[in-house]
């Protein structure tokens, strides 16, 4: 054998003992890296109450309204398994609306309300002009796409949205 | 491989490659910008914000480039010894930071109007700060010793430790949930991603390749003629205190 080919060698062993070890590192932290938890998560093992937390999933449609004239809003944040209730008093993201995916920072108050101190608004990996949006829409080829929700993929991210154009926003601020 | 990693032979092709590359970067900049800026629609959720990308994916993307290529040359440098793969790592790093730098600074711009923040701690966007220092760190170490080939030996062994953040970078998306959404381009199922708005962006990629390359050789070349003009004036100083001497 070489130099050159135990050179090699060495360099391809460490590099492979090196990825195991971070491949096991990043697998026991899995827990803290990620970075909200969804709806199901937070009602079987909701956190103990003023500990912050982040919550993410969709906004459940129709859930949006006022609470009082201070600018409270309530809204209903869900995976479409289960969905948990959040109070925000606040500025909102420009893409906040009902059916986007959301990621909500903050606790469970005393009598189990979720108190949210931000508001973080998450959208999908899909890019379309506003048409080819509604086209698909129009001849029923949007509803494949939304119902990559159905999937229980809403906790990894993949919030789909199937309420174009419906910004309710306006209404709210 | 082994017959352009002659230096001269390196030189004299990149000295006959690099008006080309240079023109045909410009070229690529020109199309791709106006193409990105002025001829591709807004999104249908983002608007015209979405414009945003054709700078961010394109950085973040030469970004990881970069340090495969650094990783790479790192390797052949520390297995066969190549004195031309030591230089163009050198060379790689200060573009990758920069690419880095780019996508960190536009990614934050994005984040600000479309998530509401301008940054937090997700596993991809702490990766991706992760690999704006292992670039730093590796430009600090190559130039921390007087011996510069000790120098280049040790980033060479960071650079190899290093690249174990390229992957974990790209699926940080799909291991973990973030606040930053998964892939478009280089996913299961093709890009996620109308035609009117992928050709701007792959023109914009193939703009910050070429720049990419063209400044690699011309650093490349640089650091060859300097290394070259020490080597000379070492020559002449030597044969000026022998001379004298005798």
């Amino acid at each position: 054998m070489t130099r050159k080919t135990r050179r090699l060698y060495l360099i391809v062993v460490s590099l492979l003992l090196l990825g195991a070890a971070a491949g096991l590192v990043l697998n026991a932290l899995s827990d803290k890296i990620v970075f909200f938890f969804s709806p199901t998560e937070m009602v079987t093992k909701p956190p103990s109450a003023g500990k912050v937390v982040r919550l993410g999933g969709l906004v459940e449609s129709g859930s949006l309204h006022k609470l009082d004239n201070a600018g409270t809003i309530s809204f209903t944040v869900t995976d479409l398994k289960q969905s948990v209730n959040v109070n925000y008093r606040g500025i909102l993201p420009d893409l906040f609306r009902e059916g986007q995916g959301v990621v909500v920072q903050g606790s469970f108050n005393n009598t189990g309300q979720f108190v949210a101190i931000d508001v973080l608004a998450k959208h999908d990996e899909k890019y379309m002009p506003p048409e080819v949006a509604k086209a698909l829409k129009a001849s029923g080829r949007w509803e494949e796409t939304a119902s990559q929700i159905g999937n229980g993929q809403v906790g990894n991210g993949q919030a789909g949205n199937n309420q174009v154009g419906n910004n309710q926003n306006g209404s709210i601020q | 491989m082994h017959r352009f990693a002659n230096p001269g032979r390196f030189l004299r092709l990149a000295d006959r490659l690099q008006p080309w590359l240079v023109t045909a970067t410009m070229i690529a900049f020109a199309a791709g910008l106006y193409y990105a800026l002025f001829h591709s629609p807004a999104d249908y959720q983002q608007g015209e914000t979405v414009r945003i990308m054709y700078i961010h994916v394109p950085a973040a993307w030469m970004a990881l480039f970069a340090y495969c290529t650094i990783a790479l040359a790192s390797a052949c440098a520390l297995i066969w010894r190549h004195p031309l793969a030591d230089v163009a790592a050198e060379a790689a790093s200060p573009l990758g930071a920069g690419f880095t730098l780019i996508a960190l600074v536009s990614g934050s711009l994005w984040g600000k109007p479309m998530w509401g923040t301008f940054w937090v701690w997700d596993a991809r966007l702490t990766s991706f700060l992760l690999l704006f220092f292992l670039y730093l760190g590796h430009i600090a170490l190559g130039q921390a010793f007087d011996d510069r080939q000790r120098g280049r030996r040790a980033a060479a062994i960071l650079a190899l430790v290093g690249a174990i953040n390229v992957p974990i970078i790209k699926f940080s998306v799909d291991w973990w949930n973030t606040l930053h959404q998964p892939a478009s381009i280089m996913r299961m199922g093709g890009p996620a991603i109308d035609p009117s708005m992928l050709v701007p962006l792959l023109l914009m990629a193939v703009a910050f390749q070429l720049f990419f390359f063209a400044a690699l050789i011309a650093r490349m070349k640089a650091e060859l003629l300097s290394a070259r003009l020490r080597t000379a004036m070492f020559n002449r100083l030597r044969a000026g205190t022998a001379g004298s001497a005798g």
